[in-house]
């Protein structure tokens, strides 16, 4: 379990953040959701130590961010950065093979070789293994990016907007991806979303947040409601509902 | 990849043996002691200054700027030269090269900390910023060096002359036993983190994600920059451009960006280009130029180069 107790933060005397308190469970896709800037990217970079804890504590598991060690850490969590670095001159299979860094540092196995074949396998970018980055789409980079994480392998991976770039086949294939390895290998997701639809039908859980507040939280039919769409994202999409899930007309 | 790397490894074996044996007119006896003592400074000279050059470009995450370039070396000079005249107007009877090279080198791993180890982070992503304050730090070190020189007695001065001007044929060989321990242990530490510096190369937020904070790593690396530095300016001089010719070239040679093929080749291209450039100029076509002109020309040029590539990107 992730647990967030009265994180705040601010940058620069403004305020990011205000008293977090969440407790995000073992297992299961929690889509994050919320207006631009409301403050999705900074949780998902304090709870992966990206950026230092001002004020509050994050556990997960047992491990306290800030305290714990960095390296064990990185086997446990993982994360896609909203905009991630972006090393231009390697091939896709060796930005993958770092993914086993913190297991190996340094000496991959075979069984580190094998897991890094089945994440490339997984996003379906064989044919593009061995091409450098800097030659790649937008979709076809990020899609490596994902793949990277894949094979770090951890019980627990923040992906922040992973579905940008990907056309609509991606999108999908992805979220059915994310739904296997959370329910098959009992994976802990965390996923930011700007589309609600896809929160709605494949997430179990959503957290929406606004101004740096946590707004609602709680499994997608008791959130993504009318007052959601008004109260967080200020405007006035209609709602309709097909086969007990609803969808945003946008 | 290996086979690149064993042909330049033969092909520094043969500037050396040339080097050591070309032209040869005294017994050899002299020749050799005499030739093998400058041989080994410049392969040290090497190894330094590409593996500096080398983790320096890895902590700034770019392929321009150099530990020369941002000063480290003038900022050695203005060290030495000011622990001299220290040591000068102490009135100790004999200034030992081996002392004032130590407090010097630890001088500027301290200075080195303070001055750099912010600076390299807030501002690395400012390409222009950092060079304009390598240029404007290294002259301000350069020109309080001349200060402190014009007012140095003669002795005390030549203590510091070997070190102030780049000259690849004045060697400062009472360093080279010394210089030669350090440079293997510092060199034997790089190495030890060559995979850490390949997940530092993707980035600081990678780096973190993959468990290696970078902040422990930069600050070592800048440690073992900065002794490198003082080891090749206390043998030969501060050799503004030979780190960035020699690392651009094993770049381009290796076409990877693995520490563990960039570090050794670095230091192949780096012996080759001082030892066969010294071969070149002192007996074959017996110029009067030194090395260390050419060197930087041509380095000049490159740097030239990526920084309008790099600006414009
Ligand atoms: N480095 C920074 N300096 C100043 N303000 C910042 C900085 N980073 C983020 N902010 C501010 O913090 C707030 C939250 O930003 P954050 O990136 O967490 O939003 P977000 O919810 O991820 O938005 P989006 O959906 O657009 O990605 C924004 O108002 C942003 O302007
Ligand atoms: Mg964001």
């Amino acid at each position: 379990m992730i647990k967030i107790e009265n994180l705040s933060h601010q940058i620069g005397g403004k305020p990011i953040l205000s008293g977090i308190n969440a407790d995000i469970p073992r297992a299961g896709i929690t889509a994050l959701i919320g207006p631009n800037g409301a403050g999705k990217s900074t949780l998902l970079s304090l709870i992966a130590r990206l950026e230092r804890i001002q004020l509050g504590t994050v556990h997960v598991d047992d491990l306290q961010i800030g305290q714990c060690s960095d390296r064990e850490l990185a086997q446990r969590l993982s994360i896609l950065p909203q905009m991630p670095d972006q090393p231009l001159r390697l091939t896709v299979r060796e930005l993958v093979n770092f993914g086993r860094h913190p297991y190996h540092a340094g000496r991959p196995s075979a069984a580190d070789h094998a897991k890094v074949k089945e994440a490339i396998e997984v996003l379906g970018i064989e044919d593009l293994a061995d091409r450098s980055l800097e030659t790649l789409s937008g979709g076809q980079r990020q899609r490596a990016q994902i793949a990277m994480i894949f094979a770090q392998d951890t019980t627990y991976m923040l992906l922040d907007e992973p579905l940008n770039n990907l056309d609509l086949a991606g999108s999908r294939t992805l979220m059915r991806i994310l739904r296997r390895v959370s329910d098959d290998h009992g994976k802990t997701i965390v996923i930011v979303v700007h589309d609600i639809n896809i929160a709605s039908r494949y997430a179990d859980r959503v957290v929406a947040m606004k101004g740096g507040r946590i707004a609602r939280q709680g499994s997608p039919i008791e959130v993504i409601d009318a007052a959601l769409i008004r109260d967080v994202f200020e405007t006035d999409a209609e709602l309709i509902e097909i086969d007990g899930g609803r969808i945003v007309l946008s | 990849m290996a086979r690149r790397l064993w042909l330049l490894v033969a092909l520094l074996g043969l500037c050396c043996m040339l080097y050591m044996t070309w032209g040869a007119r005294a017994p050899w006896g002299f020749v050799l002691p005499f030739r093998g003592t400058k041989l080994a400074a410049l392969l040290l000279v090497g190894v330094s200054v590409s593996t500096a050059t080398l983790m320096f470009q890895t902590i700034t995450q770019n392929r321009i700027l150099t530990p020369s370039i941002m000063g480290f070396d003038a900022l050695y000079v203005f060290l030495l030269t000011s622990a001299v005249f220290a040591f000068g107007g102490m009135n100790f009877v004999q200034v030992q090269p081996q002392i004032t090279f130590l407090v010097a080198a630890v001088a500027l791993t301290c200075a080195s900390l303070l001055l750099f180890s912010t600076m390299l982070i807030t501002a690395r992503s400012d390409l222009l910023r950092m060079v304009l304050t390598g240029i404007i730090f290294g002259a301000l070190c350069r020109s309080l060096t001349s200060f402190l020189q014009r007012m140095m007695d003669p002795n005390e001065f030549a203590v510091v002359q070997v070190a102030s001007f780049a000259r690849f044929t004045q060697i400062e060989t009472d360093l080279l036993a010394l210089a030669a321990v350090i440079t293997s242990f510092v060199f034997a530490r790089a190495w030890q983190l060559r995979h850490r510096l390949d997940v530092l190369a993707l980035g600081r937020g990678t780096a973190i994600t993959l468990g290696e904070p970078p902040r422990r790593l930069e600050l070592e690396v800048l440690i073992l920059i900065a002794i490198l530095v003082s080891v090749s300016t206390a043998l030969v001089g501060p050799v503004a451009f030979l780190g960035l010719l020699v690392v651009s070239i094993a770049r381009l040679i290796t076409r990877t960006e693995t520490h563990r093929y960039l570090f050794p080749s670095a230091a192949l291209i780096a012996g080759v280009t001082l030892v066969g450039g010294q071969l070149l100029m002192e007996r074959v076509f017996q110029l009067t130029t030194p090395l260390s002109v050419v060197i930087d020309l041509v380095g000049g040029l490159v740097f030239l180069m990526l920084l309008l590539k790099g600006l414009r990107r």
